[in-house]
């Protein structure tokens, strides 16, 4: 049996987790989500600070919670600090872990858009904002589909494919409260139609 | 000067530092399984501080710099009329919240997690919000009316970029730069000097 490793931090520990958080920061190109297979290399393959189902159910649960999903990174923190020692250094782990994720990426983009914005006349910008576009449109319902896809991984769900297609339709055409729709959902899971 | 070309006067904007913060803190707590959805409806729908076209424009952004998408999206607009202060009174709206909700999840979770009734619930509400992202990539595709790529290319760009990432599986960095670049070529050989 591998050795479980010592799922503890100490001071030189958190400086370094910090200073690789800062590094994803800059990588972390297309969103939140495509820095998690590094995460993962580094906190639970090389560092074993990280259980395998500590990482997992991060990431699980930011995504059934409100809010941004890079929330997965402030979970992440908070389990580091239980295991080195409980509730106070968790979130001492969560400040540093979203700090670090957020800080790099937050001066470029915030110095990119001003930079953008008072050049907005430029041909160059214009024809940046306005290519992107189509692009960026095409990948919005990949990243529906995708999502839509995951819980099919293990047999596909007619129901549950019907429940996404009815929901993008209604949308898509009404202005009912998205909240209405999410609670749909939630209700006919309870009740096992999907 | 050409301020006026982008926000008219009776454009509606954020009014202060703790206006931003609500917005944003209200669109996040609505955001599950993903903002984006919910800020395209508040933003472009409800308060109308953006056109479906500058929302697509300021999205484009959003997501060819680092950062998490919806972060960079708060941050862009929160900057636009109040600088740093703005970027970071909608950053911490978009985060504060959340954080406090997500956090007391995680301390939920390990006694609810494993009944199934919650993991059924969750399942449901996971589809629905894979069909508001879709839905508001339909709503967006609104804005390319009059694009001066013409529609049958932007098509083309759009469907090319959902079978690259969807049904390839290539990485969407590459995606969004590859195609991405292809098209801005063509959008400035289209637009006037």
């Amino acid at each position: 049996m591998a050795a479980p490793g010592p799922l503890v931090l100490h001071g030189w520990d958190w400086l370094q987790l910090f200073g690789h958080f800062l590094l994803l920061s800059l990588l972390s190109v297309g969103g939140a989500l495509t820095t998690a297979p590094e995460m993962h290399r580094y906190l639970v393959l090389q560092q074993r600070w990280l259980r395998e189902t500590q990482f997992s159910s991060s990431i699980t649960l930011a995504q059934a919670a409100p809010g941004p999903n890079i929330l997965f990174v402030a979970l992440l923190g908070w389990n580091l600090g239980m295991n080195s020692g409980g509730p106070l250094l968790a979130l001492a782990g969560v400040v540093l872990s979203l700090t670090g994720i957020l800080l790099p990426s937050t001066i470029v983009t915030h110095l990119a858009s001003q930079w953008g914005h008072r050049n907005r006349h430029l041909r160059a910008v214009r024809a940046f904002k306005q290519g992107m576009a189509p692009v960026v449109i095409g990948l919005m319902l990949a990243t529906g589909w995708i999502l839509a896809r995951t819980p099919h991984d293990s047999g596909t769900n007619v129901a549950l494919w019907l429940l996404t297609a009815v929901a993008a339709l209604l949308v898509w055409r009404t202005r009912l409260h998205v909240l209405w729709f999410l609670a749909a959902g939630a209700l006919l899971g309870i009740l096992g139609v999907v | 000067m050409t301020e006026h070309e982008t926000l008219p006067e009776d454009q509606p904007g954020p009014r202060s530092l703790t206006d931003l913060f609500f917005t944003f803190t209200w669109l996040a707590v609505q955001g599950f399984g993903g903002v984006m959805a919910v800020a395209h409806r508040e933003l472009v729908e409800r308060k109308r501080w953006l056109t479906q076209a500058a929302f697509v424009e300021e999205w484009a952004v959003a997501q060819i710099m680092p950062g998490p998408n919806v972060m960079n999206l708060s941050l862009v607009i929160g900057g636009r009329r109040f600088g740093w202060r703005g970027a970071l009174a909608a950053m911490a709206g978009m985060l504060a919240l959340p954080l406090l909700l997500v956090l007391l999840l995680a301390v939920a979770y390990d006694r609810l997690g494993q009944h199934p009734a919650v993991a059924r619930a969750l399942r449901g509400m996971g589809a629905v919000a894979a069909g508001l992202i879709m839905a508001a990539a339909l709503r967006l595709s609104g804005g390319l009316k009059g694009h001066p790529l013409g529609g049958l290319a932007c098509g083309a760009l759009a469907v090319a970029a959902f079978g690259g990432v969807a049904l390839l599986h290539w990485p969407m960095p590459f995606v969004l730069l590859g195609l991405g670049s292809v098209a801005c070529l063509a959008a400035y050989a289209r637009l006037d000097p």
